[in-house]
């Protein structure tokens, strides 16, 4: 490999891990919900498409930036606690089918709803991030990512931190660690449920903004959860921490196998290579890489 | 249109339906397989906005066609094929039904043989199968004004007028960057063969469907260096390719857009990364033109216009509707002067679609003068000879930037030819004869 040869290969390994980035930000959503409750929420990306077309159009309708920002964030939680409250506590204690066919259905009347209330039109987000990129020893880099993988961090540390230092956070902890054990010491497991479903909001809101920044907000937005899926399998589905290592590691592998493997089998491999990575780690070890392991006796 | 009058419109549609679904005599019926929701809404409302519109002036403002009131009901397709073959089957029970317009490849396709045995017309504008053309394969099939090939000719030539003639395309290189998906693929083969036949190098680039990440393809695409890329897209895919395109450093005027690729929902996501960003086109965007002046005073000054947004008159998925709409309402008027002003049979309003010669001087008396050229339907030749433009977006909308261009139909025709009678052979389909095209169910 020549000089050129390697720098492109740096450059497709860090546009990977950029993109991978914005995929964990979708992850994040499901793992909130899923430690605390078991629930895979299939709704998470009709909640990104609500929550950008939600800020969106409040822009548009002469709502200042940081209102929009506060307004829609609390319409996310509001949103949070209506689904906690009319979905998934009328059916605690089915089986996770069920409670995963509830999200799944969830997921079709948020969209519908979005469209009916929002309508249908394409419309373009612009957060004053240049999309513009910087070179670097002749590497481009994206200033828009690295912009999003900064607030991405900063999303991640204030998740940790309200989950390490608060009394909800505590809260939380102890219910992923063991629901029973949580409620025979007088924890409210709805409480808890109903603020993870309100930070899952909030997620899906930052997530709706960077990638409604990107791809212009419009329906196609809920779809970005066939990108989150793949990094769940391999970070596992109750850890944040797996989820950005799992999004970065989807990211740069499916773009490397994009960009080098590809062309020997016709190319657009990257939408599926990524759930070949996760289907090997699903074989291998299939709580995820850092997934809590389920140990069940009898 | 605003939830309660779509609700209203529905119920109508289907108190209509329930009460037996036969059409009056003095009506044609259009049943529309459009999608209001779903990702590719935006394109469906336009176009099938422009379509009724155009329906509505010719019923307010002529009494229908020659006294024929048009008519119509619409089934939600959400762009998927289940839901478009399942309209089909609702919808076909209805009598008198002029043409099938579904705007979609995938849908278009799962009904060729269904309205091939029903002999109603299926009008696919601007896309569908390449090999359709050949009407005398596919005698209800439209692919009106440009096939994919014809689109690919146009592109090129587009790019050879820019670089100084067809011989400036030697040695040049030119990147592809098409959906994957059959509407993508479907000008590989034609690609390949123009790079040989004039000398550029071509790279083609496949983009998973829906497109929302491409940051690899256009890694490639610097390393390839091309001097220009050609997007095939649909959706999604295309602002985020200009976006990353943006992101890579590659400018924006070397992209040229195919006839999917070319709307404002396209080029307004992208924001600055589309200023400068050039797509191809079979109808010009603006209301300017007298038919569309005529639309907003008769039928959106009037409160029965189609689009809740009145800033989208005159979009290009509105101006294509438009222009749809004159193709189908011309065909029944052609079909009419033969056999009478009448509600037709499909077969009838076959035959007019296979007379649809709009000479530019005919479009100039239906107020559309250069929204689109001319059309020259024969038996044989389903597509028409439709010319194309280009447009570039100035980032608040398109203007045109170049004459009306012809496709190298000489070259295609072979092509095209090969690959319809193979299907014949294969399907052990007749070969159709211009006397043959004139025998029609009544």
């Amino acid at each position: 490999m020549d000089w050129f040869g390697f720098l492109f290969l740096i450059e497709v390994t860090i546009g990977g891990l950029l993109s991978g980035v914005m995929y964990a930000l979708v992850a994040i959503g499901f793992v909130l919900i899923y430690k605390t409750s078991g629930v895979l929420n299939f709704a998470q990306g009709a909640m990104v498409l609500f929550a950008a077309l939600t800020f969106v159009s409040l822009v548009e309708a002469g709502v200042p930036f940081v209102l929009a920002l506060l307004i829609s964030a609390a319409i996310m939680v509001a949103l949070g606690f209506a689904i906690e409250r009319t979905v998934l506590r009328p059916l605690a204690n089915r089986s996770p089918m069920t409670l995963f066919m509830a999200t799944l259905g969830l997921s079709y009347i948020i969209e519908g709803a979005a469209q009916i209330i929002w309508g249908t039109e394409v419309h373009r987000l612009d957060l004053g991030i240049s999309n513009a990129p910087f070179q670097v020893a002749g590497v481009f880099i994206s200033t828009f990512d690295l912009v999003a993988a900064a607030i991405a961090g900063v999303l991640v540390a204030g998740l940790t931190a309200f989950f390490r230092w608060t009394r909800t956070g505590l809260a939380f902890r102890a219910v992923a660690d063991d629901q029973f054990a949580a409620l025979a010491v007088g924890l409210r497991l709805d409480r808890t449920w109903a603020t993870v479903w309100a930070a899952a909001g909030i997620v899906a809101l930052v997530a709706g903004l960077l990638w409604g920044a990107r791809l212009g907000v419009q329906f196609s937005l809920s779809l970005i959860v066939l990108k989150a899926l793949p990094v769940l399998v391999l970070g596992g589905f109750d850890s944040v921490l797996g989820a950005i290592v799992a999004g970065l590691a989807i990211g740069a592998t499916e773009k490397l196998a994009e960009v080098y493997l590809g062309p020997f089998v016709g190319g657009g491999i990257e939408g599926w290579f990524a759930y070949v990575v996760a289907l090997l780690v699903l074989l291998i070890r299939p709580s995820g890489l850092f997934g809590q392991k389920l140990v069940e006796r009898f | 249109m605003s939830f309660l009058k779509r609700i209203t419109i529905t119920a109508l549609a289907v108190a209509t339906l329930a009460a037996g679904g036969a059409a009056r005599a003095d009506e044609q019926y259009f049943p529309l397989q459009s999608y209001r929701v779903g990702p590719y809404a935006a394109g469906g409302t336009g176009f099938f906005g422009g379509f009724i519109d155009y329906m509505t002036l010719i019923n307010t403002r002529d009494g229908g066609v020659n006294g024929v009131k048009l008519v119509w009901d619409e089934c939600e397709t959400e762009y998927a094929v289940e839901k478009g073959v399942e309209c089909y089957q609702r919808q076909k029970s209805h009598a008198d039904t002029a043409a099938w317009n579904p705007l979609s490849v995938g849908i278009a396709y799962a009904m060729i043989d269904g309205v091939t045995a029903d002999k109603v017309p299926l009008i696919t504008v601007n896309h569908g199968r390449t090999d359709t053309t050949d009407g005398r394969v596919f005698p209800y099939v439209f692919p009106l004004l440009l096939n994919p090939y014809s689109e690919t000719s146009g592109i090129v030539n587009y790019i050879a007028s820019k670089e100084g003639g067809l011989e400036s395309l030697k040695g040049k290189k030119i990147v592809v960057l098409y959906h994957g998906s059959p509407y993508g693929k479907e000008t590989i083969p034609i690609y390949d063969l123009l790079a040989e036949k004039y000398g550029f190098t071509v790279v083609q680039i496949e983009v998973p469907h829906p497109g929302n990440e491409q940051g690899a393809q256009w890694l490639q695409i610097r390393r390839e260096a091309p001097d220009y890329v050609v997007l095939r897209g649909w959706g999604v895919m295309n602002p985020v390719a200009l976006t990353t395109a943006q992101r890579n450093g590659f400018p924006v005027d070397h992209i040229i857009g195919n006839v999917w690729s070319n709307s404002e929902e396209d080029a307004l996501p992208a924001g600055d990364a589309a200023i400068g960003y050039t797509a191809i086109t079979t109808q010009a965007s603006g209301n300017q033109y007298p038919v569309l002046q005529e639309i907003i005073k008769t039928v959106y000054d009037a409160g029965q216009g189609n689009l809740s947004d009145k800033s989208r008159i005159g979009s290009v998925y509105h101006n294509l509707g438009i222009v749809n709409g004159i193709l189908n309402v011309e065909a029944i008027r052609i079909a009419q002067a033969k056999f009478g002003n009448r509600t037709l049979t499909g077969d009838e309003v076959r035959w007019g679609f296979e007379h649809l010669q709009l000479s530019p001087e005919r479009v100039k008396e239906l107020g559309a003068e250069n929204l689109f050229h001319s059309i020259n339907v024969t038996y044989d030749n389903h597509e028409g000879e439709g010319y194309v433009t280009f447009q570039q977006w100035d980032g608040k909308k398109w203007n045109v930037v170049s004459d009306w261009i012809a496709p190298d139909w000489a070259l295609l025709r072979p092509i095209i030819t090969k690959s319809s009678e193979a299907y014949a052979a294969e399907k052990g389909l007749p070969i159709r004869t211009s006397e043959d095209a004139d025998k029609v169910t009544q």
